[in-house]
């Protein structure tokens, strides 16, 4: 799976040196990382040791107490509300609990980021967002009109990953996308998951503590331990690594 | 323990207290201030404004006609027992109509629309905040003041005022129903000492009373403490389905609290410029 990917192509995200504390307490401990274009890195943690606050600080929703997140080379800690705004554009989220709009119909989720951009038809957006979901295999004509509390929390999940995907994003972020779920819905999700990889091509982060879906879909794994990055390598490396947390984590 | 020591214990504050107060006092005002903004540059959520109209406007208008009619009437019944005393029921009309417009219309409305549109904000914000729907939003690029908390913060400055209106309207007509069914008066007379005592404080722009004037000038202020405040808890809402509770608890809380104080304030000002001017 490691083909192409490692140093060969661009970098799409990194952190550098990033510290992040709150008042009393360190949350991430100077943790640098990088991303490679096309390669999907997840990052397995405990719960608690700060692996969604990565996503959150290379969306510019945090702001890093020292070091810096480069989103295609430019540091979005320190861009203009402007332009963290058109950063955030090339990136698609997919949230824990899916977090669509229950306002709003599968639809009307879906194409929310495409109807705020103001630049495209309605007849456009409607073509993108019957891709979309038709991309995460569901049948656009049934579930489009439907509430999303009307869905299962698979069908969420999934419209969640077609509302992260409209837009065509370079990069993913993924909050535990396996969380929640029975074993059969996980394997569908890595499925998707992978799909997009060899789909689109894009980029992605996976933050999750599901070490098997982890191992399923990653090119390399990084393991965060109390805010610092105690390992980071291919799938198999990780299983060979002799590290005590490592082999602790892995048990 | 030496008296300095004492003395100093005296004024010990928890400081932890102390400046998170500061610092929930600022971002309260940082929130203001960005929906003032966002309410007046583009992009404009429109549509959102008018669906807000509707909910915390139309929504309301059972509940301040209700209100109004029973506050009227318990109004004239009140007054009508001490009135007799004096033989002096014929200025009933004024009493309800001044007490209505000046004070009891723009309050009660404000705390009624407090509690009902306000916890409704305050609760929808909330559970929005604890599914990370606010989340997903700014990850999508839209700022969620401007697409949450403007359309609710114009909705309100709109609306409160004519719901104002309506509950003057029907209070002055509760106290017209007991005055004239159990006290006797004429619909004439009523009426009249109503528009007396509204004119008794003079005119601003020639035509408007300055009691109507200040009488509107107040639900303006209360639409934006309601909205502010109710949106405020809201976004701030943390853990859970608890967390919404407590969110909607404290926005409902706090908004009356402030529309009380703020109360007090407006009308001061009021009698300083308008009045004595």
């Amino acid at each position: 799976m490691s083909e192409g990917v490692n140093g060969s192509g661009g970098v799409a995200a990194e952190l550098r040196d990033v510290v992040l504390a709150f008042d009393d307490h360190t949350v991430l401990d100077d943790v640098s990382l990088k991303l490679f274009e096309g390669e999907t890195l997840s990052v397995l943690g405990g719960s608690g040791a700060g692996k969604s606050t990565i996503l959150r600080l290379v969306l510019g929703l945090l702001a890093p107490t020292a070091g810096e997140i480069l989103v295609n080379g430019r540091d979005i800690g320190r861009a203009s509300n402007a332009e963290v705004l058109a950063m955030r554009k090339e990136m698609g989220m997919v949230f824990q609990g899916a977090a669509l709009f229950d306002s709003l119909s599968v639809d009307e989720n879906v194409a929310f980021a495409l109807r705020e951009d103001g630049g495209f038809s309605e007849a456009e957006i409607e073509v993108r967002v019957r891709e979309a979901l038709e991309f995460v295999d569901l049948d656009a004509e049934r579930v489009g009109p439907l509430l999303p509390a009307e869905l299962s929390g698979g069908m969420q999940k999934r419209v969640g990953v077609a509302r992260a995907i409209v837009d065509r994003p370079a990069m993913l972020l993924y909050d535990e996308p396996t969380s929640g779920l029975d074993p059969i819905t996980t394997r569908t999700i890595n499925e998707l998951i992978r799909k997009l990889q060899t789909g689109l091509g894009v980029s992605s982060i996976v933050v999750t503590h599901d070490i098997k879906s982890a191992f399923r879909i990653s090119h390399r794994v990084a393991l965060l331990s109390a805010g610092k990055i105690v390992f980071i390598g291919t799938p198999e490396e990780m299983t060979a690594s002799e590290h005590e947390y490592v082999g602790e984590f892995l048990r | 323990m030496p008296p300095s020591d004492t003395k100093r214990s005296l004024f010990i504050v928890p400081k932890g207290l102390l400046t998170r107060w500061a610092l929930l006092t600022q971002e309260y005002f940082v929130l203001l201030w960005r929906t003032m903004a966002a309410s007046v540059t583009r992009p404009l959520y429109v549509r959102d404004a008018t669906v807000q109209m509707d909910v915390i406007g139309v929504g309301s208008i059972g509940i301040v006609v209700l209100t109004g009619l029973f506050t009227g009437m318990v109004l004239a019944l009140q007054s009508a027992v001490e009135m007799k005393q004096f033989g002096a029921t014929i200025y009933i009309g004024r009493l309800v109509g001044a007490s209505t417009v000046r004070e009891l219309g723009p309050v009660l409305t404000a705390l009624m629309v407090a509690g009902r549109a306000g916890s409704g904000m305050a609760a929808e914000l909330g559970a929005m905040r604890v599914t990370q729907q606010i989340d997903a939003l700014e990850t999508m690029g839209v700022d969620p003041i401007r697409k949450l908390v403007a359309p609710r913060y114009v909705a309100c400055l709109l609306m409160l005022p004519i719901l104002t209106i309506i509950m003057d309207v029907v209070a002055v007509f509760g106290g017209l129903l007991i005055a004239t069914l159990k006290l006797g008066l004429t619909v004439d007379l009523y009426i009249r000492s109503v528009w007396v005592t509204l004119a008794e404080t003079g005119f601003i722009f020639r035509y408007v009373p300055i009691d109507l004037f200040g009488g509107m000038l107040k639900p303006l202020v209360f639409g934006g403490v309601i909205a502010i405040t109710s949106c405020f808890y809201g976004l701030r809402a943390t853990g859970g389905t608890e967390g919404v509770g407590r969110a909607t608890t404290r926005a409902v809380v706090a908004s009356s609290i402030l529309i009380l104080a703020t109360d007090y304030f407006v009308t001061q000002l009021l009698i300083t410029f308008l009045v004595e001017s």
